[in-house]
């Protein structure tokens, strides 16, 4: 066409297509699948086809004009990037590594807020019960109809007791336990997230949780049943009030870095705490399933109360020493 | 030339430097807020869609088990109701913390999730931005389901949540980073990162593109007139205005291309030589291309045509 023609970029790009092509092509199929799928061809060169994408880009910027070249330049550095420097452990160490150092040392580093959430919770609980044993008509206050299933001062003691053993009678005790279970959850979950409007929502939800359970204990209670109470709550609680709490300590944490963030900015400091505070909620879920299972099977099976206060016991236990006990530092 | 012009300002707006440790800046450019409603729109359906998916399998065996009279019937609501929980809860952050870095919906708008400070996205960023979709989404929604089944019965409640739902909706809008709560509290953001293939350079490119009433083939059949351009006529425009040609040129629409060629023309001050706009455009696009590739070689740039 005309005399004058771009040689020079235009043999740069010819010259390295097919590199970038192939880069191209392995990271198309890592993304698709795994990384172990890939060769070890594949492995060994996709670091030197990365450097050599981006020399290509920073060379393209400077010399050529094809617009369309430079974006196609950045879009393949930066998916080479994230991929290269991506997450590289498996799921399954990243997991073990999780539930041996990380999630016991995360649950550690909150134990201020910890101790704040459960004197929340109890305050909650004392409030509640004084509250109820004086005038029973704040029950409906602090227990929900939908929770309360059946549960009410206007039940005999008789009633009462049967829920404490058969309960729900024949409808449905298992979905029941599954939608408390869900339930629970979405309280730890809002307990955590609602902690960043500065963890005012988190303490009220502790406390209303708390106030819950003082209303249960203080109706059972007044018709002689508190000890039994005590077992159909304690097998599954320990673990559950215990979740709830740690949930309540991570939005505290979160809600202090907002208010509080020292001398990095608010934003940075947010982030920070939010990231720390993420790992517990990891091991929340997986207390609140625990929880589900003893509240769902282990309440149904086991009616004796001195075994469900011994596995409720336990299981505190069990979670304080899995969290509490020093132990050496991790190599590394 | 108005209605071709890119939006240049927009553009600049929404890129975010990252320098990888090789030293290469990659400018990341943020998902803009479009991008994000409808990648969470589609993430709504393909959950919506699971769902329905889950409770017709579980009907299915219902029909099957009926038999069973209740202990069946308890057991398949608590797989669904677990099935719901588990694709609320996890359907994100599973899908982010895959090698694509992001959900069903993000990869159909190219988009993925970084972490701000260019650091490996970590699965507890994933958790926490995801967790606090709960907040943002689910708790409103709930709520304002909950209200209006059991018939609404107060209208500043409603309200509340109507507010609730539009400041966490509205979020993203009110600052630079489009980040959500979520991405605020978990360092990340959303860039668009779109999976591209390179094309043809334009220069390798002999034939023009069909005309909209042309069989493909007989594009660009006759023979090349050749036009000769003065310096001064390949010192009009700078690198902007080269880059809008390329994007003109690349999409073969042959409104934009007459337009572009006669408002060209005008200016570089040539008369039209009863050819095609195409080859014109080419021709102009091939010289001073060149012109300007040997001019950054010696570390001139122009950006646009107001520099100089």
């Amino acid at each position: 066409m005309t005399a004058a023609r771009p040689a020079d970029s235009r043999k740069f790009r010819a010259a390295r297509e097919d590199q970038w092509r192939r880069l191209e092509e392995i990271l198309n199929q890592a993304e698709k699948r795994s990384v172990r799928k890939l060769s070890d061809e594949d492995l060994l060169a996709l670091p030197i086809l990365y450097r050599g994408a981006l020399s290509s880009l920073s060379v393209a910027r400077e010399t050529s004009l094809d617009h369309e070249l430079v974006t196609y330049l950045e879009g393949l550095c930066a998916r080479a990037y994230f991929f290269v420097y991506g997450v590289r452990t498996s799921a399954r160490q990243r997991l073990a590594a999780f539930f041996r150092a990380d999630l016991p040392a995360a649950v550690r580093g909150l134990w201020r807020e910890t101790l704040v959430a459960l004197t929340l919770t109890l305050i909650g609980a004392l409030t509640g019960y004084l509250l109820v044993s004086g005038d029973s008509s704040w029950y409906g206050a602090f227990v929900p109809e939908q929770l309360a299933g059946g549960r009410g001062f206007g039940a005999s003691a008789e009633t009462l007791r049967d829920t404490l053993y058969h309960d729900q009678g024949g409808q449905g005790l298992g979905f029941f336990a599954t939608f408390l279970f869900t339930h629970n959850s979405g309280v730890a979950i809002w307990a955590f997230a609602l902690g960043f409007a500065f963890g005012v929502p988190t303490a009220l939800l502790l406390i209303q949780t708390g106030a819950m359970m003082g209303a249960f204990v203080a109706l059972f209670a007044s018709r002689g049943l508190g000890e039994e109470l005590g077992g159909w709550l304690i097998i599954h609680g320990s673990s559950e009030i215990l979740a709830i709490v740690l949930a309540g300590a991570a939005g505290f944490r979160i809600g202090w870095s907002v208010v509080f963030p020292g001398e990095r900015t608010r934003l940075a400091s947010a982030s920070l705490g939010g990231t720390k505070a993420a790992l517990v909620m990891g091991g929340v879920v997986v207390m609140l399933l625990v929880a589900g299972l003893l509240e769902g099977f282990g309440r149904q099976l086991i009616l004796i109360d001195w075994i469900r206060y011994a596995i409720g016991l336990s299981m505190l236990l069990l979670w304080c020493v899995y969290f509490y006990l020093p132990r050496r530092a991790a190599n590394g | 030339m108005a209605e071709i012009v890119l939006r240049r300002g927009a553009d600049a707006e929404r890129k975010r430097s990252l320098v990888t440790p090789e030293g290469v800046d990659l400018s990341l450019s943020l998902a803009d807020a479009g991008q994000r409603i409808s990648a969470f729109a589609i993430d709504l359906m393909v959950m919506f869609g699971a769902l329905i998916a889950l409770i017709l399998v579980l009907v299915g065996l219902l029909l099957l088990l009926l038999g069973l009279g209740t202990p069946a019937v308890e057991f398949l609501a608590i797989v669904g109701l677990l099935g719901f929980f588990l694709l609320r809860n996890f359907y994100f952050a599973l899908m982010e913390m895959g090698p694509r870095a992001a959900t069903f919906g993000k990869r159909a708008l190219g988009l993925r999730v970084v972490a701000r400070s260019g650091d490996r996205l970590t699965a507890d960023r994933v958790i926490v931005r995801n967790m606090m979709r709960e907040i943002e989404f689910y708790l409103p929604v709930s709520f304002l389901v909950y209200n209006s089944a059991t018939g609404g019965e107060e209208v500043a409640w409603t309200l509340a949540g109507i507010v609730w739902t539009g400041v966490f909706l509205f979020f993203p809008l009110f600052n630079t980073d489009r980040l959500r709560v979520g991405d605020l509290l978990a360092g990340t953001w959303v860039i668009s990162a779109p999976r591209r293939t390179l094309s043809a350079d334009l220069f390798q490119r002999e034939t023009r593109p069909a005309k909209p009433n042309e069989v493909e083939g007989e594009a660009g059949a006759g023979a090349a007139p050749a036009f000769v351009f003065t310096e001064a006529q390949l010192d009009v425009y700078g690198v902007y205005e080269l880059q809008t040609l390329e994007r003109v040129l690349r999409e073969g629409r042959y409104d934009k291309i007459a337009t572009v060629a006669d408002a060209i023309r005008a200016k570089i001050d040539m008369a039209h030589d009863g050819g095609e706009d195409y080859l014109f455009l080419r021709a102009y696009y091939d010289a001073s291309r060149a012109r300007m590739e040997r001019g950054l070689l010696f570390g001139k740039r122009r950006e646009d045509k107001h520099d100089r």
